[in-house]
């Protein structure tokens, strides 16, 4: 850009211009759904969306969410809490062994692991939930917490990212080094690579949290006990009761439900967000 | 150079090999479904249905009806032996793909599920549900509208018991009519010109909305006696361009190409908005409308009146808009328990629960009953709505059938039809491009399909 300096480039307005308004594009809904929150049912109806209504009803909203159908909101929590904990973490987990394995062992058919791995990146999730449905309805698992944490384990792209990333994070000599020292290959594993791999671990973790948190088609197909449902299924059924005969609209709930559900992925990002940004990168220059 | 190349060209064949052994296995997955238990059925009784119900037994019970946790309850304590599992396995479609996935799997379908008349035939003629004929479930006839009872057919087969009904009526804002001089409509074309006149007066409000609805289009076309969609087994006639449809479309185009419906979908928030506040000054919707109005538009209080549908001719007819059924499921290990369910549910103890919770009956006793039909409404100004809903009961025009893919042509609609909507053209257009997809969907599914 700048001919004296590359590194420290010169303001340009025009730039700052479009990422004032690209961080008002991501804002406002932001703005929106708080603004929202803070309404009655009646006031979400009839006062402008970007500014409060008549009365602040945002503790209000609160209470009657977390109480609404004799409190399945907090049900419903600690279900995405759980398919969270265990699916992301789990599929993490995995992904790192995983990955640490084929980057730094050679074996025979690791170049079928690859395409296969591609080839499952390539497919959406969505695409398979049907017939994982089918099978797991044949192994009589569907309507269970498995149905939907089993599927969340497997991460062929933190799989393919902790491969790539432990490929250029974890020297061989350093592996040599350990070997000669006499270290067993699963102690290398917890207390050398795990180490130096923990960017990598955390944006793999972050993307995994996310998927599972947003997971939607796959509970919708697989759960049909209420009570078993993450919030992305629960809040669509709530959204949906205000359809048809017997219509019982409560938005003003979905959507105070909406901001609680989003509050622990803000924490999350805002705690976690150097990692990831260190992550991202991973492997995308060669060293 | 060269080798790079060979070795990119290897991995390419490598990975499509992957994905086609992945697609081989969706494939055996996908095919593997159950259709067992088609044919060889147990002959039920009405005995067996009572001998059931004294017997006792857990059932499983899917329904998004407001009122349903209470008539579980109920029908518990009236049955003791009996225990219902009630879930609530989400509103209309979404309880529609969970229902066709555990029947393809063979397994997880409750005993008992909550069916929309539009949707009964994509379940009933594939022969999903039970045909209550057995059970002596036909003698009911005379406690029903003529119209619910050809809604709850499919084939001869009869495949549930009516839960509500929803003749079509016109429910209007008269605050607004009063304030723009606008005469309640008896006609299509008396309905046009109050459309202009109040669209002129106020370019903010609009006599009614519509963004292309299937539900509403179809019942529509009911009701200028189009007959579109007709099955006998496997075929299947499509013809939206029928004298009834073309007489709807003959109305609806002025208001479509004339910019005088709101563009708000219907049950937006937006749109309830709207209802509150006068800019949407009218709907023609199913009578079970007040209960929602009375709930959910509180800014309309006093407001609101009904009147008979405007007609092509000034004569009284009406279409069914909306409306459920409970069916009995094939997979169900006890249809006898599940059948007596259903027999309580919409035709003894449950109707009274139901019709608490603002549903509009479907039972001719309670739609005669005068506690009901001189009841005055407050939100409707002191109006005996319900005299001229029971009216409009009596009134649907007759032999009016979905078609065996109902639900899939409801979720084209919006591709086909809504394009007229959006551009404001000629529905006929769109009507014209939705036939055709329903055509060659059809006969993909294995129906013989004219059109």
């Amino acid at each position: 850009m700048s001919t004296t300096s590359p590194l420290r480039p010169r303001r340009s307005p025009l730039l700052t211009g479009l990422m004032i308004l690209y961080l008002a594009y991501t804002l406002i809904p932001l703005l929106w759904l708080f603004l929202s929150a803070t309404k009655t049912q009646g006031d979400l109806l009839s006062s402008p969306g970007l500014w409060f209504g008549h009365r602040f009803a945002l503790f209000a909203n609160i209470r009657d969410t977390l109480t609404y159908n004799d409190g399945i909101f907090l049900r419903w929590l600690g279900n995405t809490l759980l398919y969270v904990v265990v699916g992301a973490g789990g599929a993490t987990l995995l992904a790192t062994a995983a990955g640490y394995g084929l980057a730094k062992y050679k074996f025979k058919g690791r170049r079928a692991v690859f395409a296969v791995l591609l080839g499952a990146v390539a497919v959406p999730g969505t695409a398979l939930a049907v017939p994982t449905f089918l099978m797991f309805s044949h192994l009589g698992l569907t309507n269970t917490v498995w149905a939907i944490i089993i599927p969340s384990l497997v991460s062929p792209f933190g799989l393919y990212l902790m491969w790539v990333y432990a490929s250029d994070a974890i020297p061989h000599d350093l592996l040599e080094a350990a070997r000669i020292d006499g270290a067993g290959e699963v102690r290398i594993f917890f207390t050398v690579a795990l180490r130096l791999l923990a960017p990598g671990i955390v944006t793999v973790l972050l993307f995994a949290v996310v998927s599972t948190w947003n997971n939607y088609f796959l509970p919708l197909i697989m759960l049909s006990k209420p009570n078993l449902y993450p919030l992305t299924v629960g809040l669509t059924q709530w959204s949906n009761q205000a359809t048809g005969v017997g219509a019982r609209p409560i938005y003003n709930l979905v959507i105070t439900g909406s901001l609680l559900t989003i509050v622990p992925l803000v924490v999350a990002f805002l705690l976690l967000q150097r990692f990831w940004q260190s992550g991202l990168t991973a492997g995308s220059v060669k060293q | 150079m060269k080798t790079s190349h060979r070795h990119g060209l290897r991995r390419l064949v490598a990975v499509g090999a992957a994905v086609t052994a992945a697609s081989v296995l969706l494939a055996a997955c996908g095919g593997s479904d159950k259709t067992a238990t088609s044919s060889g059925q147990a002959q039920g009784s009405p005995d067996a249905v009572n001998a059931a119900l004294e017997k006792g037994g857990t059932i499983t019970y899917w329904s998004w009806t407001p009122s349903a946790e209470a008539q579980v309850k109920a029908f518990e304590q009236a049955y003791p032996n009996v225990k219902v599992n009630y879930v609530n396995a989400g509103t209309g479609n979404d309880q529609y793909t969970k229902l066709q996935n555990v029947i393809k799997a063979g397994s997880g379908a409750p005993d008992v599920a909550q069916i929309e008349y539009q949707a009964l035939p994509q379940f009933a003629l594939p022969g999903s549900l039970v045909d209550l004929r057995q059970y002596g479930f036909d003698s009911f006839q005379s406690a029903y509208t003529p119209s619910t009872w050809t809604a709850v057919h499919a084939g001869d087969g009869l495949f549930g018991l009516p839960q509500d009904s929803g003749p079509m009526a016109l429910f209007y804002n008269k605050e607004v009519f009063d304030k723009y001089g606008l005469t309640v409509p008896k006609t299509w074309d008396e309905y046009v010109a109050q459309a202009k006149k109040l669209h002129t007066a106020d370019p903010k409000k609009y006599l009614t909305n519509d963004t292309g609805d299937a539900g509403f289009a179809t019942s529509m076309i009911w009701q200028a006696g189009g007959k579109p969609f007709s099955t006998s087994g496997k075929n299947v006639t499509i013809n939206l361009q029928d004298a009834g449809t073309q007489k709807w479309t003959g109305v609806w185009n002025q208001l479509v190409t004339g910019g005088l419906l709101a563009n708000i979908p219907g049950w937006s928030d937006e749109w309830f908005k709207a209802l509150g506040d006068g800019t949407i000054a009218s709907l023609s919707v199913g009578a079970w409308m007040p209960g929602v109005l009375e709930s959910s538009v509180k800014g309309g209080a006093g407001k609101w009146r009904v009147a008979p549908l405007p007609s092509y001719d000034g004569q009284p007819a009406t279409a069914e808009n909306g409306g459920s059924t409970e069916s009995v499921l094939k997979q169900s290990a006890n249809p006898a328990l599940a059948a007596g369910f259903v027999r309580w549910l919409n035709h003894d103890g449950g109707v009274k629960p139901f019709l608490a919770s603002g549903g509009f009956p479907s039972t001719t006793a309670d739609l005669a009953d005068p506690a009901f039909l001189d009841k005055k409404s407050t939100y409707f100004g002191g109006q005996q709505i319900n005299q001229v809903l029971t009216s409009a009961a009596g009134s649907v025009v007759k032999d009016w059938s979905y078609l065996p893919f109902q639900l899939y042509a409801n979720s084209i609609f919006g591709d086909t039809v809504g394009k007229s909507y959006q551009a404001k053209t000629d529905l006929d257009a769109g009507l014209k491009a939705w036939q055709d997809a329903l055509v060659s969907y059809g006969n993909q599914q294995g129906f013989q399909v004219n059109g």
